[in-house]
């Protein structure tokens, strides 16, 4: 039975109603931000410029696909249907009936399933890596920044040794199947999730010490969230069995961690190192702060702009180290649907067929495209101050 | 600046010490030195028979003596063959000394490459070669396209050419290159049929039809990074209080631009160049390996993918070279450009 297709025109049609879900949220959220902008500080300023409303407009429109991605994909993404291979986009699946609108794998699995479930892949660890690389950064730069000396040379100095690895090298030494045999991911994990307990404890410690009632309640729940996600992590022995990653993904996150968080420390290193001489800091030291109280609550919140910047450009850039560990087939499932995998698959066949190619490649470009005009536009708006 | 050159040189040293000791730990690790004796071995070997291959090659020696062969502080001691009892050649098909000798990499010999059956050196520097002609090109084509669009955009800050442009950038820096390579191909070869997919006929002669892509697609993520960064350098020369004298005195505009402007503006793109190196190594591999071209990255992949213990190393021992120099010359480029450093 030759499969059935439906036109060009339907196709766009058909993908541009499957995403529903994400129009309505989007047109709310726009909608919300618009209607208070001016209330919504540096987020509400965005709204300004076009540059602004588009970066806002497509990193929503991927979280939001992300996190409806089960109502909009027609198909399971890892499910094959032997007689839709290598079909051309707009192919109808003759059981259910439903399109594959961007056509059929060599697996014969559904492009666009695969595409919008792939996001969710990209979405969870791409922030989550980038917001663990600012911990490992932000706690070992300031320090290197404030007191200068020993600490920062040596803190520096290990910094530049990650640095000049190329990432490329660093993968494929970090990310093999049979480092995971080896206690190596779990110790640099422990080591790296140790970071965010120890910032918020220094950061509550350093505020509240002299207020016993506010610090315990703080400390406490950081150290039962921290530890709960930490032994979840790390250990995979969350005793409520919520907090779980698998073994490779855990891989993957430690070594794009890894990777960049050396750029961070040097980039809060040199903040801290610039802002250290502002007249403030003086006062604090006058008054006798400790020197952690200063670099947590004096320089670190004068030091946010650049980074949440450099933030939404990291994203953008752990995407594309993702990508490229797919790109290679370095640990995740040879099977998943992220994008960089699917970019790997496809480009093996170009000269036969097209279509798988083209959208995960332009879902990966739009993303960090829209971070990339989003940190562009945040900095503008953020130099205007 | 003698002095600083030298200080620098020897934390390059230190720096390239401790990442091979890094590499050669994680290389060795047991796991990785299974999966080469299984690739070394027939198939369907024994786990003994594994760990005697390994035995027999040398791989059980201490960590620090194997590293101290390679490094060539520590003799490299021949193999015995059980059946006779006498030293042989630990590899045949790269001349290992019968007899204990110091030949590591302080004495140019880079070692044996498992994969390819041949000395490294023979291996790796052919395929630098072939990434050196590759990165000619791409520098020339990125280095004055970059910095011209960073020029236009910054010349006139906000302007629409500023604006249109300074989007074109961030574009260009949010495609990497096995986007911009997928794309480049759909475009050019599938569809137009103008240029060819692959790379692999570069290696006996570059014509355009083989090596547009791959250079186009390894230019592309850099130039906008460049240009993004001329731009801002450009724009901030731009208010400076000589370029308003220099507009009073009734200099044009483009006379400005170029005898006045430009100058202190291309200081700090030469850094960013210098700087770009590293991101261009990763980029070549991916390259490499998407256009098929065998070069340096090609080597590394295939290094790494068969866990050919020598090879990797000297791979990552060029590429961490190639990083720790460029921003040597970086430093010392920018001492020397930019008069008011050099004179402090």
């Amino acid at each position: 039975m030759p499969v059935q297709y439906i036109s060009a025109f339907t196709v766009v049609l058909e993908v541009l109603s499957r995403f529903w879900p994400v129009w309505i949220a989007l047109l709310i959220v726009m909608g919300a931000s618009f209607a208070y902008k001016k209330k919504l500080a540096l987020y509400g300023q965005l709204f300004d410029s076009g540059v602004g409303i588009v970066g806002v407009g497509i990193c929503l429109f991927w979280l939001f696909t992300a996190i409806f991605a089960a109502s909009i994909s027609p198909f399971d993404p890892l499910a094959q249907v032997p007689i839709m291979k290598d079909v051309l986009p707009g192919a109808i699946e003759p059981q259910s009936g439903l399109t594959y609108l961007f056509g059929g794998d060599k697996l014969a699995r559904d492009v666009f399933s695969r595409m919008v479930y792939g996001s969710q892949i990209v979405l969870i660890i791409a922030p989550a890596a980038t917001g663990f690389a600012l911990m490992v950064g932000i706690t070992l730069g300031l320090p290197a920044g404030y007191y200068g000396g020993k600490i920062d040379t040596v803190l520096s100095f290990l910094a530049n040794l990650v640095l000049a690895f190329p990432v490329i090298l660093l993968f494929y030494l970090l990310v093999t199947p049979g480092i995971m045999d080896t206690p190596i991911p779990y110790g640099m994990a422990g080591v790296f999730f140790l970071f965010p307990i120890i910032f918020f404890s220094v950061l509550f410690w350093t505020r509240y010490k002299n207020r016993p009632d506010r610090l315990y309640i703080l400390l406490g729940i950081t150290l039962i969230v921290g530890g709960w996600i930490y032994l979840g992590l790390v250990f995979d022995k969350d005793p409520l069995k919520i907090v779980h990653i698998d073994p490779n993904q855990l891989n993957i996150f430690v070594a794009v961690v890894f990777a960049s968080s050396p750029g961070v420390f040097r980039i809060v290193r040199g903040l801290v190192m610039d802002i250290k001489t502002r007249d403030y800091v003086a006062a604090a030291q006058t008054r006798g702060e400790s020197p952690w109280y200063i670099m947590l609550w004096e320089i670190l919140p004068n030091a946010r702009g650049p980074l949440i910047v450099d933030a939404c450009l990291r994203i953008g850039y752990t995407t594309i180290l993702l990508g490229t560990l797919g790109y290679f087939g370095l640990g995740l499932a040879p099977e998943s649907p992220d994008w960089g995998t699917a970019i790997k698959d496809a480009s093996r066949l170009l000269r036969s067929f097209i279509h798988p190619a083209l959208p995960p490649t332009i879902a990966l470009m739009s993303f960090v495209l829209g971070l990339n005009l989003l940190a562009d536009s945040l900095r503008e708006q953020s130099m205007k101050d | 600046m003698l002095s600083f050159v030298i200080r620098r040189l020897g934390t390059m040293a230190l720096t390239m010490l401790c990442l091979t000791i890094i590499v050669f730990f994680l290389i060795n690790l047991d796991p990785n030195l299974k999966k080469l004796a299984i690739s070394q071995t027939e198939m369907h070997t024994s786990a003994e028979q594994l760990e005697s291959w390994l035995a027999e090659h040398g791989y059980r020696q201490n960590f620090f003596v194997r590293y101290g062969q390679w490094l060539g502080v520590m003799p490299k001691q021949p193999v015995t063959d059980p059946a006779t009892g006498k030293p042989v050649q630990r590899f045949s098909f790269c001349n290992d000394p019968v007899v204990p000798t110091f030949s590591g990499v302080l004495q140019g010999d880079f070692g044996c490459s498992t994969k390819f059956k041949t000395a490294v050196a023979s291996k790796l520097f052919p395929a630098l070669s072939a990434t050196g002609i590759l990165m000619f090109w791409v520098l020339a084509v990125m280095v004055p396209i970059s910095l011209l669009i960073g020029i236009l955009a910054g010349m006139r800050e906000g302007s629409r050419t500023d604006r249109v442009l300074s989007v074109a950038s961030i574009a260009s820096t949010a495609t990497p290159e096995y986007v911009s390579g997928v794309i480049f191909t759909v475009i050019f070869a599938s569809w137009l049929g103008w240029l060819n997919g692959s790379a692999a006929s570069a290696s006996q002669g570059i014509t355009f039809y083989n090596f547009t892509l791959p250079v186009m697609t390894l230019a592309i993520y850099g130039i906008g990074y460049i240009a993004r960064m001329t731009r801002a350098s450009m724009v901030e020369v731009m208010t400076q209080q000589y370029i308003r004298t220099a507009r009073l005195k009734g200099l044009s505009f483009g006379s400005v631009v170029v005898k006045h402007a430009l100058r202190n503006a291309l200081i700090a793109p030469f850094t960013v160049i210098m700087l770009q190196f590293p991101w261009l190594l990763t980029g070549v591999v991916i390259v490499e390996v998407m256009f098929r071209y065998q070069g340096f990255g090609y080597t590394l992949v295939e290094a790494a993918g068969n866990n050919d213990i020598d090879l990797l190393l000297g791979c990552s021992l060029v590429s961490v070279f190639i990083v720790l120099i460029t921003q040597l010359i970086s430093d010392v480029g920018y001492a020397f450009l930019n008069p008011r450093i050099r004179v402090q």
